[in-house]
């Protein structure tokens, strides 16, 4: 069953003061003794693992790439928000919070994101002193913009590159700590198992990628900041690399996995333009402040858009939705643009694309207003497309994104398994069944400089150091199944690339379980998901050896984790029979707008891995004290 | 497109490498210059053989992960682009190009193109940030910044550290990449305290990972991606010898953090 969230006593403006006052404390001797491993380098685990250093813990973190700075939050592009109110449009730390619980259709705690809303000023105020360079007005002061559907200006950012400004800057602070030598760094190293003893997370069992060496490292509690799984939907607006195996291998293990089918689609992406192609690049949704969506009236209409007179032009998300326009939420816009598209409107090659136009934002601003907001975006899309926007409309389609899902944590970031933390995208927290544009960034800095470095402390406090050595026999155990595992990939010499397969997944992933879902499809996706599978260990072909530097090895390991992990995102979504934020049940609607069943579905939802059995659904009632539950209506 | 990949393939750094030519057809314009390479690697493993090893991860210019010399220059032929973000429209039907790691002595090659640029990070280490603990920074407007330097500032920090500058510099130089991080920090008011020492302690970084010096070919410029202006080398010159004047006013040699595995 689920363990008690840890949800602090008081109002909901005290309750994360109540816990910081209530958090047993270590000595900074006793800091000195315990260790932590951060998997993952990331915005929240270089920012944690650079704070726990500060503090005074022995850190080692691990990221499978060569270097920190290589983590998918480098990608980020729109901006970062906090509640600072700086423009005087009426931002508050309670208006934040109910613009996320909202965002999020109700399916989130409402003191964590609560806190999420009282610490995001904190954020802004340590990123600049690190010399993260937002944009700023003329008089020197901080610059801040209205995004993806809110009413007011609170959106920090640096140009189109806010995540890669603040990746920097936690890569700096952790940079900083490995000069120091509280920080020991260890690149190009993946996790393959995590070990437990007694019920408690002890260590990890990693492969490093150049030598195919596989080592044992121990500490007094794991932290997992290993981002989302978009990418099993093969294509996807993620890096390459991101992956769903250290979350899936600690759910093995016995942690939660909450609401795997809560899964982020994003509206404005570069289209599939062939079928090679390998990467749906996002255009950010700032974007959306200035262009506005339209497709022709007129189905199959051949003519370039600029020949086409406004009226013959259909702004569907200002015509639907006219209070927030093309502001309106992300799954709100993807399900519209979808709905356009398979009305046989959409435009572009493959027809399954609509207009992102900026004419007549260029022609009220002027060019240089437009080119200073997005020029390196602009950029991009002519690089991409060989188009150039100022003179076309761009085309966009919506593409995976963000996973609101991972794993199950307690208030205290930590999951159901004692000494087992979880933070960033990789856990199921703070954006209920959506999340809200540049609420992404704020979580991850959220979770890594102010929550855990002083949740992880209590727990120190409170569990005694347990003598451990490498070679006990749970390492034993757990070398020996990432071991097995690799033989076995490495013994099937099938006929099919790992690409391949991977690609068969993400087809079945993105008609059955994308944007619009239902019972039937769901049932034969869990069916086509198993054939596969069985598929996969017949037919993988992995060439090379386990002994060195082998791409196509750890892209097999990652693609056979989604291969199940991809049946319980299927049952998640089919066991919820609602529709809420990303996850919308074609059953479950009023005149095609998500219809939520709060009597029935207001929790969360959390699986328990059973071996050969299938898993296991808890649930997790979540009580709305503060927030009015209301439908969601941006019309 | 029908095109030839001339490719370099070395199985480790203890063995010598060779080119070996890699024929493909039917190549749309649209296709990336990494979605090639996908290609190329898919059909070799169809025929059980070794696909050639690479780097790359976001596909979106950003990471830094992707490298590669294409026709002799880092990033291939286009400006201001990173490999990953380079199309086929800009290459003609039945060319052969030439594939090969980015060589220096600070920058070894692991297998195929792949190459170790952990120097890079351990130059960052040595003082490429401004000590700041989490939770003592003051309210983020107690310090105006004017905009024109917050701008410049961020020019510099958009470097996305892939070594293309190392790549291109006939001495294997990175002072580029140090001119970049040392001006982003410089420029700021939060990063004046530890400018001195700043600047002193990552050209000694870099100096000890066997990086070259500046002789101003101003390749490196041309061939970064993001467009680094070669201005910043100079200065970087300024800024050092501008801490040489001050001296070292925060004492004590300049030691260096073990970089694991």
């Amino acid at each position: 069953m689920i363990p008690d969230a840890h949800i602090p006593r008081g109002d909901l403006g005290d309750k994360w003061d109540n816990c910081l006052d209530s958090l047993h404390l270590l000595s900074p001797a006793n800091k000195r003794n315990r260790s932590v491993i951060v998997v993952g380098t990331g915005l929240a685990g270089a920012s944690a693992a650079a704070t726990m250093s500060e503090l005074g813990y022995r850190v080692d973190a691990f990221t499978f790439h060569d270097s920190p700075r290589r983590a998918h939050s480098i990608a980020a592009q729109g901006g970062i928000n906090a509640s600072k109110n700086y423009p005087n449009d009426g931002d508050s730390h309670y208006r934040l919070f109910i613009d996320t619980i909202k965002g999020g259709d109700f399916r989130s705690r409402e003191a964590n994101v609560y806190r999420l809303a009282q610490i995001s000023g904190n954020i802004i105020d340590q990123c600049v002193a690190q010399g993260v360079p937002f944009a700023r007005e003329y008089g020197g002061y901080l610059d801040n913009r209205s995004f993806g559907g809110a009413l007011v200006s609170r959106t920090f950012y640096a140009k189109g590159q806010t995540g890669q400004q603040l990746l920097l800057g936690a890569y700096g602070a952790m940079n900083r700590q490995i000069h120091q030598g509280g920080v020991r760094l260890h690149t190009r190293s993946e996790m393959l198992e995590l070990v437990l003893k007694e019920g408690r997370a002890c260590g990890i069992i990693t492969r490093n990628l150049v030598t195919g060496r596989i080592r044992r490292h121990m500490a007094d509690a794991v932290v997992l900041a290993t981002g989302g799984y978009s990418n099993i939907f093969h294509r996807s607006t993620n890096a390459f690399g991101c992956n769903v195996t250290a979350i899936y291998r600690a759910y093995k293990r016995g942690a939660l996995f909450a609401n795997p089918c809560f899964t982020q689609i994003h509206p404005t992406c570069i289209p599939v333009l062939h079928e090679h192609q390998s990467k749906l690049t996002l255009m950010s949704e700032s974007l959306r402040n200035h262009g506005r969506l339209w497709v022709p009236k007129q189905v199959d209409d051949p003519r370039e858009p600029r020949n086409i007179p406004e009226v013959e032009r259909d702004y569907f998300l200002e015509r639907k939705y006219p209070a927030y326009g093309n502001l309106s939420p992300r799954d709100i816009s993807s399900r519209t643009v979808k709905e356009v598209c398979d009305e046989g409107r959409g435009v572009g090659a493959m027809k399954h694309s609509v207009y992102l136009d900026f004419q007549s934002a260029i022609e009220e601003h002027g060019l240089d207003f437009i080119e200073q907001r997005y020029g390196n975006l602009f950029d991009m899309y002519r690089h991409i497309c060989n188009e150039d926007p100022y003179l076309r409309p761009m085309k966009i389609y919506p593409a995976a994104h963000y996973t609101m899902g991972g794993l199950w944590v307690d208030y205290h970031l930590m999951s159901n398994i004692p000494g087992l933390f979880v933070i960033g995208e990789a856990n199921f927290s703070d954006h209920g069944a959506n999340r809200l544009g540049a609420s992404a960034l704020m979580q991850g800095l959220a979770d890594g400089y102010f929550i855990l470095p002083q949740t992880i402390g209590h727990y120190f406090a409170e569990a005694d150091a347990q003598p451990l050595a490498l070679d006990d026999e749970v390492f034993d155990a757990a070398e020996q199944d990432a071991t097995r595992r690799i033989n076995r990939l490495l013994a099937v010499a099938g006929g099919q690339t790992v690409a391949s397969l991977h690609r068969q997944l993400g087809d079945i992933m993105w008609h059955h379980c994308g944007m619009s879902r239902s019972e039937q499809d769901l049932c034969s996706a869990i069916d086509q998901i198993q054939e596969l599978r069985d598929e996969f260990w017949k037919s993988v072909n992995v060439t090379g050896t386990s002994r060195d530097l082998n791409q196509t090895l750890e892209y097999a390991g990652r693609v056979a984790d989604f291969m199940e992990f991809a049946e319980l995102m299927c049952r998640d979504a089919l066991a919820r029979e609602e529709s809420c934020g990303a996850h919308f049940r074609e059953e479950y609607q009023n005149k095609a707008e998500a219809r939520r069943d709060d009597e029935r579905f207001s929790h969360v939802a959390a699986w328990a891995y059973r071996g050969e059995a299938l898993p296991e659904r808890f649930e997790e009632k979540l009580a709305f004290e503060c927030a009015r539950l209301m439908e969601r209506d941006y019309r | 497109m029908n095109l030839v990949l001339r490719i370099w393939r070395q199985a480790s750094a203890e063995v010598e490498g060779r080119f070996e030519d890699y024929p493909v057809s039917g190549i749309s314009t649209d296709y990336s210059f990494l979605e090639v390479l996908d290609r190329i690697n898919e059909d070799l493993v169809s025929q059980n053989q070794e696909p050639v090893a690479y780097e790359m991860d976001c596909r979106e210019g950003i990471c830094g992960s992707c490298s590669l010399m294409i026709n002799g220059t880092p990033h291939g032929p286009r400006p201001a682009t990173t490999t990953c973000q380079l199309y086929m429209r800009h290459f003609h039907d039945g060319q052969t190009i030439t594939v090969e790691p980015w060589l220096s002595r600070a920058t070894p090659v692991i297998k195929d193109l792949v190459v170790d640029r952990s120097a890079l990070d351990r130059i960052m280490q040595s003082a490429g940030y401004i000590s700041v603990h989490t939770g003592e920074a003051p309210d983020a407007n107690t310090i105006p910044v004017s905009k024109s330097r917050a701008d410049k500032a961020f020019v510099a920090a958009s470097c996305i550290g892939c070594g293309a500058c190392i790549a291109a510099c006939p001495n294997a130089s990175a002072m580029l990449f140090v001119a970049a991080k040392v001006t982003h920090l410089s420029l700021l008011p939060q990063g004046e305290p530890e400018r001195s020492h700043r600047v002193r302690a990552m050209v000694v970084a870099m100096d000890r990972e066997g990086f070259g010096n500046c002789s101003n070919h101003y390749e490196c410029a041309k061939a970064c991606p993001k467009s680094i202006p070669v201005s910043l080398i100079a200065r970087l010159n300024r800024e050092f010898q501008h801490a040489g004047l001050l001296g070292h006013e925060y004492g004590g040699p300049i030691h260096h953090a073990a970089h694991e595995e």
